[in-house]
């Protein structure tokens, strides 16, 4: 290989520009640390243990207890995900093994849009369509289940797809054994392709709880936001995402502090989750 | 894989169905019509309602009222000039990243290993959290307050991922034997880079720099408290600029009586997407060999 100062320049170059791609995260990680110890030193413990969630400026003044907000985010993600999952595993089956081609390829162009779809525009048939029919059923409309749901259409498309990829790769032999053993369609799917995807289904699961856990403003536009712990699907909640949307604007001081604990909290645990989809993916293959 | 999948379906004629095949034939068949469904609502709604009374003035004159009134031309202008910023600042870096990543990655390179894993929980990261990030670094610490310049670098953070990962596939895709002619022919690896991989490559940047768009466009939570929320005609970077995105939501939320003309906004940006979800399959059938999921 012949190396010139030219090629050296070019390689300098694009460990320059990489190296700053790979710096954001810890920019951002960094920031977000920085940011939240003010309020972890004034608070500290006060997260778990304060009355209620009324912020001040001033530590001393208000009072801090996030566990409502943890709960709201706990519950929109486990709704979503319970619907989303199997929904999901559902949709990339239905294209892997029931759909007619031309359908499979129809419906896979159909989550690829849902998928691109703004999450505002999602909150917004949330608040004018799907929170009025919640509110013949049930007051006050904004709650929960409206949240649930949305949410549930919203990371739908991660978990579908990634089962649907997984799924495909699946190798041919291992289903015409299936099929040499007398194996009916629906046996070799449950008994043979999806155990062998399982990878990439879990990868998929586990990427969609992320997506669930940090979504704002679908949220934030249909839970109603009130601070308080869910005792019925119908009730109005207020997600950790939310809260930071909606206090950000003018908290100040410790308070401000505190929705950075907040997002530090979030980023923590999506990371752990990003880690362990790609331990998952890489620890196994077709088994 | 098409092949794979004939054989498959023809091999399956075969067996005797049994409970199990109903219910999972019904399942499939259930969930992905109720899918299909929800965001055939969805997207019904937002033409039905946007379409009603809607005017081309809507796209140019000022907003009047809030946003009851008038319509949404210096909200284009900032969104554009948001997007421009956003490319700008990705675009160059995501290149130069993905070029490593993709063709001076020796397997076990810890540099490269490491870059990459920072991309995946960077590409994990919480929209709201890059607006806090944004906030404080862009806006607070590097004094440029809430402009549509802190607005297009938080987005450029954001997309930084996206971009680099389709780049990526696109470089992987050029033929490894061009490379070899190349050296063979004595090129520098710079002149190889610019004047046959570069060009190569070109559908997987394309495609790369279209979902930067589509994801940028629809983003509002990273803007609300980077951009800001002015509604008047920017005049500068500098100056604060409200995005279509964060219209939308402020008309559905803060605005009574903003419903309809959230809907047109609305309606305005889904058709944005729709356009550019089908450039980019469009482009990644025609342009490339490798299927890029848009995830």
């Amino acid at each position: 290989m012949n190396t010139t100062w030219k090629d050296r320049l070019l390689l300098s170059a694009l460990r320059l520009s990489a190296a700053i791609s790979g710096v954001i995260i810890v920019l951002i990680a960094g920031l977000l640390v920085y940011e939240s110890l003010p309020a972890l030193r004034a608070v500290g413990l006060g997260f778990l243990t304060d009355s209620s969630w009324h912020p001040a400026a001033q530590a001393e003044e208000g009072a801090f207890n996030l566990l409502p907000m943890v709960a709201g985010t706990l519950a929109l993600t486990l709704g979503a995900m319970l619907l989303a999952g199997p929904l999901g595993l559902l949709s990339a089956i239905f294209c892997q093994t029931y759909a007619p081609l031309w359908l499979a390829g129809l419906y896979r162009r159909v989550i690829e849009l849902m998928a691109g779809v703004p999450s505002v525009v999602y909150g917004l048939w949330g608040l004018m369509v799907l929170a009025p029919i919640i509110l013949k059923w049930q007051a006050p409309g904004v709650s929960l289940l409206a949240g649930i749901l949305i949410l549930a259409l919203m990371v739908l498309p991660t978990m579908a797809l990634l089962s649907d990829a997984a799924l495909a790769k699946v190798p041919l032999e291992y289903k015409r054994g299936a099929m040499a053993l007398g194996m009916s369609r629906a046996r070799t799917l449950w008994c043979v392709s999806v155990p062998a995807a399982r990878s990439g289904i879990i990868t998929g699961f586990i990427l969609a709880t992320g997506r669930a856990l940090g979504e704002t403003m679908a949220v934030l536009m249909v839970t109603g936001n009130v601070v308080q712990y869910p005792s019925s699907l119908f009730d109005p909640i207020r997600a950790l995402t939310s809260n930071i949307a909606l206090e950000m604007a003018y908290a100040m001081n410790d308070h401000r502090s505190a929705l950075f604990v907040s997002g530090l909290m979030l980023t923590l645990v999506v990371s752990i989750l990003i880690g362990l989809a790609e331990f998952i993916t890489k620890g196994r293959t077709h088994a | 894989m098409l092949e794979g999948q004939v054989t498959i379906a023809s091999i399956h004629e075969r067996p005797r169905a049994g409970l199990l095949d109903f219910l999972t034939a019904l399942g499939g068949w259930t969930a992905s019509l109720t899918v299909a469904g929800a965001i055939g609502w969805i997207l019904f709604d937002v033409f039905a309602q946007g379409l009603s009374n809607l005017d081309w003035r809507f796209l140019i004159e000022p907003v009047q009222r809030s946003g009851r009134a008038g319509g949404i031309g210096p909200l284009i202008v900032s969104t554009g000039l948001i997007l421009l910023v956003c490319l700008a600042a990705s675009v160059p870096i995501g290149l130069l990243s993905a070029i490593l990543l993709a063709e001076f990655s020796a397997q076990g390179n810890r540099f490269v290993a490491w870059v990459r894993r920072a991309l995946d929980v960077l590409a994990g990261v919480p929209s709201i959290v890059f607006g806090l990030f944004g906030n404080a670094l862009f806006c607070i610490y590097l004094g440029m307050g809430f402009s549509i310049l802190s607005g297009g670098l938080t987005l450029a953070c954001m997309v930084l991922p996206l971009f680099i990962r389709s780049a990526e596939e696109g470089f992987r895709s050029v033929p490894g034997e061009y490379r070899l002619a190349g050296f063979a022919l004595g090129m520098s690896r710079a002149r190889l880079l610019f004047r046959i991989q570069l060009p190569e490559a070109a559908p997987g940047l394309a495609v790369g720099l279209i979902l930067s768009v589509g994801r940028a466009l629809a983003e509002t939570a990273a803007l609300i408290f980077t951009s800001g929320y002015v509604t008047r005609m920017p005049s500068s970077l500098a100056d604060s600029g409200r995005s279509l995105s964060v219209h939308i939501y402020d008309l559905a939320m803060n605005v009574p009586g903003g419903g309809p003309n959230a809907y047109k906004t609305a309606l305005v940006l889904v058709v944005l997407l729709v356009f550019i979800n089908f450039v980019t399959t469009w482009i990644a059938k025609h342009g490339l060999h490798k299927r890029i999921l848009s995830l």
